[in-house]
């Protein structure tokens, strides 16, 4: 069973006498246990068609199911976990009580949660500030709570809205190592949504590439079929394989029309670092 | 995950932001004063002037001392209405903006008429809430407090209701989370400083409610009827001297309230 299908979704936004094309006609499947990202320029619906699969907004037509069920029921068994680009956490709670909060709002009990904290930010490398508030971490600590907290009941998929965006490019880097180490470890399925190109590439089993006015995708990149191992299995060395810079290569070909030479309009707001 | 020596991570203890002020801003201020009241001294002192018109710190600090149990007693009397004035005040504050957070229908029924009260002189309504309770007693005094206080905490409580992230809002949603569950984990934690800035606001308008509704009557023994009556029998350091206590319990008020607002919104602002 595939993790997220979309079948001939059109989200129109109506403000007034405005009425801008967010999605059009967008088709997408991501199967179990696949990293896509979706790459395209300010306004090409990317984050759209991620809050749609999220069941925090709903398509204007089409359908989308995740895991074969309706986004609604999805959302309501909690079979996705979610991150922003804003880290989100509480600033009045501790790290440990940030991770925990979706454990405690759906009823487990206080010993099995403190276990279930302690492992998870184990696993993000945060075990020493349990007991700090947001205020007092980095940017990139606070977006590894975020992830820890997106990963505490262990969902089969994982929602990511550029979760990196805000971070500098050392800090950006280490957490791309992270995320695929923890994506191996988990074998969840990833929609992830970025600016930037090599990070889609080095993350991604495919990269969707999304152009806006209406926002539609132009392409998909199969990263694999440019001789990468399977996003689970990358490490850093990759960033410097030949196969990564032929996929960042074509990823932008068609992210400026095929030409390759940059389109006046489309590629505003693209990361092409 | 290995090398996960972060920087940029700052003192994890918990702290006030009080505890960050520099002695300068401290001791500008403590220096202006001395000079201030130096120079008064020395004005009085050099000009003659009358006592009624204007009498010296020395006097006015003579006066403290000798009457320091009546200042004392004074300030205690109301204080003690200023308070119940800001316990009861913050509560209906509170209530109202919950409820008009919750209900539209009530925001809009409230708004005007709050936007009214913010405006009328409350302490107005002394005289006319002495004929209503009785002058022989407090409780008069313990509304105006409450009311004037009422105002503010409302206004800002209302305010907080609204400053829910969306951020969090989506989180709550993709949790899935009840109407009580993200009142309890984000509206009202969000909320929580708003109040106590409120309070804050209201600290000052509950003390200056409680003493001017003295001056329109009711029991003696308060700070408000103790500086009418000593000006009225022409004993102005000790008129002084009430004032003092007054402005010294108007203080305590505000900084207790500074205190609690500062601590509990210490990690509002990541």
């Amino acid at each position: 069973m595939s993790a997220i299908e979309v079948r001939g979704v059109d989200r129109v936004f109506t403000r007034g006498r405005n009425r801008v094309d967010a999605l059009t006609a967008v088709d997408l499947e991501v199967r179990a246990g696949e990293f896509v990202s979706l790459i395209g320029p300010s306004g090409c619906g990317k984050s759209t068609l991620l809050r749609l699969v999220a069941d925090l907004d709903a398509p204007t037509s089409g359908a989308i199911s995740v895991f074969g069920k309706t986004t609604r029921q999805a959302r309501l068994d909690q079979d996705y976990g979610i991150a922003f680009q804003q880290a989100g956490l509480l600033p009045w709670r501790t790290v440990t009580a940030n991770v925990e909060l979706p454990l405690k709002l759906h009823g487990m009990d206080k010993a099995a949660r403190r276990a279930r904290v302690a492992e998870l930010l184990e696993l993000v490398g945060l075990s020493d500030f349990a007991k700090s508030h947001p205020d007092q971490l980095s940017g990139g600590m606070q977006q590894r709570v975020a992830i820890a907290r997106a990963l505490a009941e262990q969902p089969r998929l994982l929602l990511m809205d550029e979760p990196f965006g805000a971070l500098d490019e050392i800090t950006r880097e280490r957490m791309q190592n992270e995320l695929v180490r923890l994506c191996a470890e988990t074998g969840a399925a990833v929609l992830f949504v970025t600016h930037s190109i090599p990070e889609a590439v080095f993350l991604s089993d495919r990269v969707v590439v999304m152009s806006p006015r209406p926002g539609r995708i132009t392409g998909i990149v199969d990263i694999r079929a440019d001789g990468l191992v399977p996003a689970h299995d990358r490490a850093a060395g990759v960033r410097e394989e030949s196969g990564f810079f032929r996929a960042v290569a074509e990823v932008r070909a068609i992210l400026h029309g095929g030409s390759g030479i940059p389109a006046p309009d489309g590629a505003r707001g693209v990361d092409l670092r | 995950m290995t090398s996960l020596a972060e920087t940029g991570a700052t003192d994890a203890r918990a702290r006030l932001p009080i505890g960050e002020v520099r002695w300068s801003t401290v001791l500008a201020p403590l220096a202006l004063g001395v000079v201030v009241i130096g120079l008064w001294q020395l004005a009085v002192d050099a000009l003659e002037i009358e006592p009624f018109v204007l009498p010296s710190p020395g006097a006015i600090a003579g006066e403290i001392g000798a009457n320091i149990d009546s200042v004392v007693s004074g300030a205690r009397a109301t204080g003690r209405n200023a308070l119940l004035g800001l316990v009861i005040g913050g509560v209906v504050g509170v209530a109202g903006a919950l409820l008009a957070g919750t209900f539209r229908v009530v925001d809009e029924l409230a708004a005007n008429v709050v936007a009214a009260a913010a405006v009328v002189p409350i302490v107005a309504l002394a005289p006319v809430l002495y004929s209503m309770f009785g002058a022989a007693v407090d409780t008069g005094r313990i509304i105006v407090a409450a009311l004037s206080v009422a105002v503010p905490v409302y206004l800002n409580t209302l305010r907080g209701l609204r400053e829910v992230l969306p951020v969090h809002r989506d989180l709550m949603a993709a949790y899935a989370a009840g109407r009580w569950q993200v009142a309890r984990e984000i509206t009202l934690p969000t909320a929580t400083p708003y109040v106590f800035t409120g309070l804050r606001v209201g600290s000052s308008l509950a003390v200056i409610a409680a003493l001017i509704a003295e001056y329109f009557g009711g029991p003696i023994g308060g700070l408000g009827k103790s500086i009418t009556s000593s000006a009225a029998s022409s004993n102005y350091p000790l008129a002084w001297a009430y004032v003092t206590g007054a402005i010294v319990l108007g203080l305590l008020f505000y900084v207790a309230t500074l205190t609690v607002e500062q601590w509990l919104s210490r990690h509002h602002h990541p």
